[in-house]
């Protein structure tokens, strides 16, 4: 058991550097997903025929295909039309191209719940469509989201594991690399499971106290 | 003065046309209750005349100017209708205040802190300061309606649009409404009310229309309409009316 | 030049799709017995296997797939990948499927139960003849979405050495000496996308035949 502790001791420096790089990937891709997912959302329930046809596409193909082929594709498949990425940026691509596929679903439901007597209000006060999806859609909108948008967040956080496979120094690859240099395989991967459980766990109770702050008052966030 | 000018308006939904033809006047300071039965195309009507609902057939003037033409600044045209709804539909993320004077920053351009003077004022004149930093979902379906009337008042329109403003209150709350809606008749707000409530348009209309299966059938005031109306349908509506809510409940003007 | 290695190596490809389905319906079956255990746990069970229940569920979701994929694969001796991917896929699958289950368990009404109790039924016979016959029924909507995120994350069995779809790609683009990425990844991922579309189909299906009367088709998504 002790021996186990020394084990988890000496790994712990690599696998935090590790944690570090997840956490970083993690925020790029939540960065770029959310708003490319939004920008997508609304070219759905806004937009004109081309725009929608563009944006369910995307969609369809995201959704309906595996996060690591994707990654593979970007990574190993656009060298060969001379589009060389590192493959940090591959990853982000990857995943944030990804999740932003999901999310503009999450997005389009929760515009299509503000009820359609808020857009006509605006109308009759003189705003523009522009206006009223900006001041009075989207702030309501954004709200109904976060449930839908804080679980996604966290599965994105567990699916950033998969960029240990084009070699992106994150947690997972560490934890590979202590296993290959110590053949203590099991135990590497035990500790990095308890560091994801920590991560992921940390991070749903920090989107629940989020969720509650943002709440308009009266409403149930749903 | 002629303020307002409805043509010919003509709108089918589907198989179904709703209006056939309507045509009606309002001067300035007045204002027209109109009436009928449910489904008749009394709401359509109404929202055909701020174009939330472009008509397939006719045209509307606001002062000579032409709402319905598509070239019309159509934005800028709402700014000069007030229009109630039936749902209230208040910004359910903004504040009692927040609602009233987000028209006047974001239509109008105002100030912030001259839009919420404007705004507190109209709060003050439905009667709902001390409510200025609640939620929608914090208040009464009466006081939503009003400050729903506030947000229409605070863009200071030449006339204001109310479609069925008391068909979704609890029984109790109407009157609060109603009183509000005197008082903005009296003040000498032209208006256009559709509503079932006979107390309130034998108070303050200063012409009845009633309306059935997409046309105007009569329209009067209101003195010669309820007590010796004209057409045998009309006579029967009120009636019935008559039947199911009494003559009006008795409102204090 | 490369095209022609495609179109000779699509057998080899579509025995990895085969393979891929076979891991997909392995794991998916341990999850549904182990989910329906774990669910029917933690609504029926004393406090000790509630805990467990939820301790299960807590590690199987908060811990990312291929950490999983890993644990057991290097956890266990002499164990095949594709055992080891079955099992971490099934355990992880059963803790998402227990939320489906309990879901539509705790959906039902309490009256459902005290009616059969009424009539005699001892706690197992009730659940077994009532509850679950009603509970599988209003999942089939849920089990559409976990479907097509499972066939998707077959691919991950790639990284302990499964030779299904993914790998055999990796195998021929090393065979091209990465010239035919682009291409291979491309035809890997639409043959993934045909899958998941065709598996989409044929649940829809499912779900109409299975239909109680009555009860309408839950809206999925959100």
């Amino acid at each position: 058991m002790t021996d186990f502790f020394h084990f988890a001791q000496s790994s712990l420096p690599s696998l935090l550097a590790g944690t570090a790089v997840t956490l970083q990937l993690w925020a790029w891709c939540m960065l770029g997903g959310t708003i490319l997912g939004l920008l997508l959302a609304l070219g759905r329930v806004y937009g004109n025929r081309i725009v929608y046809a563009f944006s369910t596409g995307y969609i369809e193909l995201f959704r309906g295909t595996p996060m690591l082929v994707q990654m593979l594709f970007i990574y190993f498949g656009l060298p060969n039309i001379g589009i060389q990425l590192s493959s940090l940026v591959a990853a982000s691509m990857a995943l944030g191209m990804n999740t932003a596929a999901y999310q503009a679903e999450y997005f389009r439901a929760a515009i299509r719940s503000v009820k359609a007597g808020q857009m006509e209000a605006a109308y009759a006060l003189g705003m523009s469509k522009i206006q009223a999806i900006f001041y009075i859609v989207l702030p309501q909108a954004l709200r109904i989201v976060i449930p839908s948008w804080s679980n996604e967040a966290v599965l994105l956080l567990k699916y950033s594991s998969i960029a240990f496979a084009i070699g992106v120094p994150e947690l997972m690859a560490r934890a590979q690399i202590i296993g290959y240099t110590t053949f203590r395989f099991f135990d590497a991967f035990l500790i990095t499971a308890f560091i994801y459980l920590m991560l992921t766990t940390g991070l749903a109770q920090l989107l629940d106290i989020l969720s509650e702050k943002l709440a308009i008052p009266g409403q149930e966030v749903r | 003065m002629l303020l307002l000018r409805v043509e010919d308006i003509h709108k089918t939904y589907g198989d179904l046309e709703v209006l056939k033809g309507v045509s009606f006047t309002v001067q300035k300071g007045e204002t027209k209750v109109i009436i009928g039965p449910s489904g008749t195309g009394k709401s359509t009507l109404l929202r055909c005349i701020n174009r939330l609902t472009p008509p397939d057939k006719g045209r509307v003037w606001l002062e000579g100017v032409e709402v319905t033409h598509t070239k019309s600044r159509i934005n800028k045209l709402r700014a000069q209708i007030g229009f109630v709804f039936q749902d209230f539909n208040l910004f359910s993320h903004l504040t009692a205040l927040d609602n009233v004077r987000i028209g006047l920053v974001k239509v109008k351009g105002l100030k912030k802190d001259i839009a919420t003077k404007l705004a507190m004022r109209e709060l003050e004149r439905v009667g709902l300061r001390d409510k200025a930093n609640a939620y929608p979902a914090q208040l009464s379906g009466g006081q939503q309606q009003r400050v729903s009337i506030a947000r229409a008042l605070a863009m200071d329109p030449k006339l204001i649009l109310f479609d069925e403003p008391t068909s979704a209150l609890d029984p109790e709350l109407i009157g609060e409404v109603l009183t509000v809606m005197i008082s903005l008749a009296k003040e000498g707000m032209t208006m256009v009310v559709v509503s079932h409530e006979m107390g309130f348009a034998r108070a303050v209309a200063d012409e009845i229309i009633f309306m059935e299966h997409g046309v105007i059938v009569e329209q009067g005031p209101p003195q010669q309409l309820f007590v010796s109306p004209k057409h045998p349908r009309t006579k029967e509506f009120l009636q019935k009316i008559t039947e199911l809510y009494g003559k009006g409940k008795e409102v204090r003007t | 030049m490369i095209y022609r290695t495609i179109l000779e190596e699509l057998p080899y490809l579509l025995q990895g799709a085969l393979v891929a389905l076979e891991l997909l319906f392995a794991f998916i079956s341990l999850g549904f017995f182990v989910g329906m255990a774990i669910a029917i746990m933690r609504v029926y069970g004393n406090r000790f296997l509630t805990l467990l229940a939820v301790l299960f569920e807590r590690f199987f979701r908060g811990v990312p797939a291929v950490v999983l994929l890993f644990l057991f694969f290097y956890g266990i001796h002499n164990i095949s990948p594709f055992t080891a991917a079955t099992l971490a896929l099934g355990f992880r699958s059963a803790a998402y499927q227990s939320q489906i289950f309990r879901g539509a368990i705790e959906a039902i009404q309490s009256g459902q139960m005290l009616a059969a109790r009424a009539l005699g039924m001892g706690r197992f016979k009730a659940i077994w003849c009532i509850i679950l016959p009603q509970a599988l029924r209003l999942a089939i909507g849920a089990w559409s979405n976990e479907f097509a995120s499972e066939l998707k994350d077959t691919s991950l069995a790639y990284t302990i050495g499964v030779v299904e779809l993914l790998r055999r790609a990796k195998y021929i683009v090393s065979y091209t000496y990465g010239n035919g990425a682009l291409v291979v990844y491309g035809v890997c991922a639409l043959m993934y996308l045909v899958l998941v579309r065709t598996g989409n189909v044929v649940l829809y299906r499912l779900e109409d035949k299975f239909a109680i009367p009555g009860f309408e088709r839950r809206e999925k998504g959100m």
